[in-house]
């Protein structure tokens, strides 16, 4: 199963004055949506994609189609090389 | 467009600070946006100025903060500010030009948590990178610390600015930058400000130059690896037709501090005929909201026609005031490179001088005499 890792060129911290979760690289910032962040928070490179989805369903037990928004995201954060995949 | 009253805008906080260490350098590129009269070494902010600057600005929500000059490796006390930073919570940006930064040094910078490292080169060979830069071996060095900034694990920006002298080979820029394996790679065309507007008229690269370059640049994308550098190509905005939306608005986003602790919108606004505020005199919470300066361009109700009846004035807010003011003698007027300013054609003049520069060309250096006609007053 894929585990996620942060790639090393971003960093990701919660901001204050953004209210909000976000990467910063070399002279940029992304700010994340609320659900971006969540996800974000899981992702350690120890964490696996199931378990990423497993704890967030523990941790917003309500939330409907939440694997796929998890999938979608990932899938999104991917192609922006703001993660990538531990062998 | 609307004649109703408008409620006083919502001012954002500044997310950017840059720090101006200090105006020294080792290298003297004449195409530096520094400006012609320098700061001495004497008059600089000291340790503590900056922390507090530091503090303040982040306090108020910056968050990216790079530290520039001149050659901010010149400070000893590099390594605390960083630190300092660092613990703040900023993402800490060096722009360098390498020189000095010896292997203890960047180990250092990393210990103190520093985030990035962006690395100018004058050109991708070692002859005209050191003519250019006024120094010799200077492009050996640059290769030696751009090898230790990948051992240490930073992210690498490389920075090329281009000029008439060297565009021609943007194909060794882009081998050089793939060699070198920097994460994001900046190709800018020098902009005009400080010592490169004194030498425009050497190194503005003709319109032909310009285009042979970009396709080339855009050609090179298309044959790209995943992994290799991603390119960033800056074109002069004397070809564009509109002008840039310089700093995002006039303090939006960015809050410079120069060395001597002078506090500006943009990192050329001191050539304005405005007085600026100083961190040693005002917090940086006061001066960003009250200063006179600061609230002087914010917005868009100052704004001179044509733009204050164009539909585009919210993406370019104008232009940039430096470059009203350098070319038409007034900081209120239209930014000249937009071609519905009635000033329009002293772009078109400047071009046209450009191709037959009757002055010398200056080197960066603070003992060079400038003729007094050359120097805004």
């Amino acid at each position: 199963m894929a585990t996620p890792k942060l790639n090393p060129l971003y960093k990701f911290q919660f901001e204050k004055a953004q209210d909000a979760f976000v990467l910063l690289y070399p002279e940029g910032m992304i700010t994340l949506n609320g659900s971006a962040g969540e996800i974000m928070q899981m992702v350690n490179g120890e964490r696996d994609v199931d378990t990423i989805i497993s704890d967030l369903i523990a941790k917003f037990p309500g939330a409907e189609g939440i694997d796929k928004d998890i999938h979608e995201f990932l899938d999104h954060a991917h192609e922006k090389k703001w993660i990538k995949y531990v062998d | 467009m609307s004649t109703k009253p408008v409620l006083k805008a919502y001012v954002n906080n500044p997310l950017w600070l840059l720090a101006e260490l200090t105006y020294d350098c080792p290298l003297h590129c004449p195409y530096c946006s520094n400006p012609v009269q320098m700061t001495e070494r004497k008059d600089e902010c000291d340790t503590e100025t900056w922390k507090k600057v530091l503090s303040e600005a982040r306090e108020m929500g910056a968050v990216q903060l790079g530290f520039s000059g001149g050659e901010p490796l010149l400070r000893k006390d590099l390594e605390v500010l960083v630190a300092h930073a660092s613990e703040l919570g900023f993402y800490t940006n060096l722009i360098t030009s390498g020189i000095g930064l010896t292997e203890k040094r960047i180990k250092g910078l990393k210990e103190a948590g520093l985030d990035h490292i962006q690395l100018s080169f004058q050109a991708a060979n070692a002859d005209e990178n050191d003519l250019i830069g006024n120094k010799r071996h200077s492009f050996e060095q640059k290769l030696a610390v751009a090898k230790l900034v990948k051992q240490y694990d930073y992210p690498m920006v490389l920075n090329f600015c281009l000029t008439r002298q060297n565009i021609d080979k943007i194909d060794d820029v882009l081998a050089l930058s793939c060699e070198l394996g920097g994460d994001f790679v900046e190709l800018a065309t020098v902009q005009y400000y400080g010592w490169a507007y004194l030498n425009r008229d050497h190194l503005l690269p003709t319109k032909a130059q310009l285009e042979t370059a970009e396709a080339t640049v855009n050609a090179f994308r298309n044959t790209q690896g995943d992994d290799e550098p991603k390119f960033i190509f800056v074109t002069p905005d004397y070809y564009e037709t509109r002008p840039k939306a310089c700093m995002n608005g006039w303090a939006t986003t960015f809050l410079t501090v120069t060395p001597d602790g002078s506090a500006l919108p943009c990192h050329s606004a001191k050539i304005l005929p405005l007085t600026f505020p100083n961190v040693k005199e005002s917090s940086l919470e006061k001066i960003w909201h009250e200063d006179f300066s600061f609230n002087k361009f914010r917005g868009l109700d100052w704004l001179p026609s044509p733009c204050r009846d164009c539909d585009e004035k919210e993406k370019d807010f104008g232009g940039c005031r430096c470059q009203a003011f350098m070319l038409t003698g007034d900081m209120h007027k239209t930014d000249p490179v937009c071609d519905k300013s009635p000033d329009h054609h002293l772009i078109q003049a400047a071009i046209a001088q450009s191709q037959q520069p009757t002055e010398n060309l200056f080197y960066r250096d603070p003992k060079t005499e400038i003729p007094v006609h050359l120097i805004q007053e």
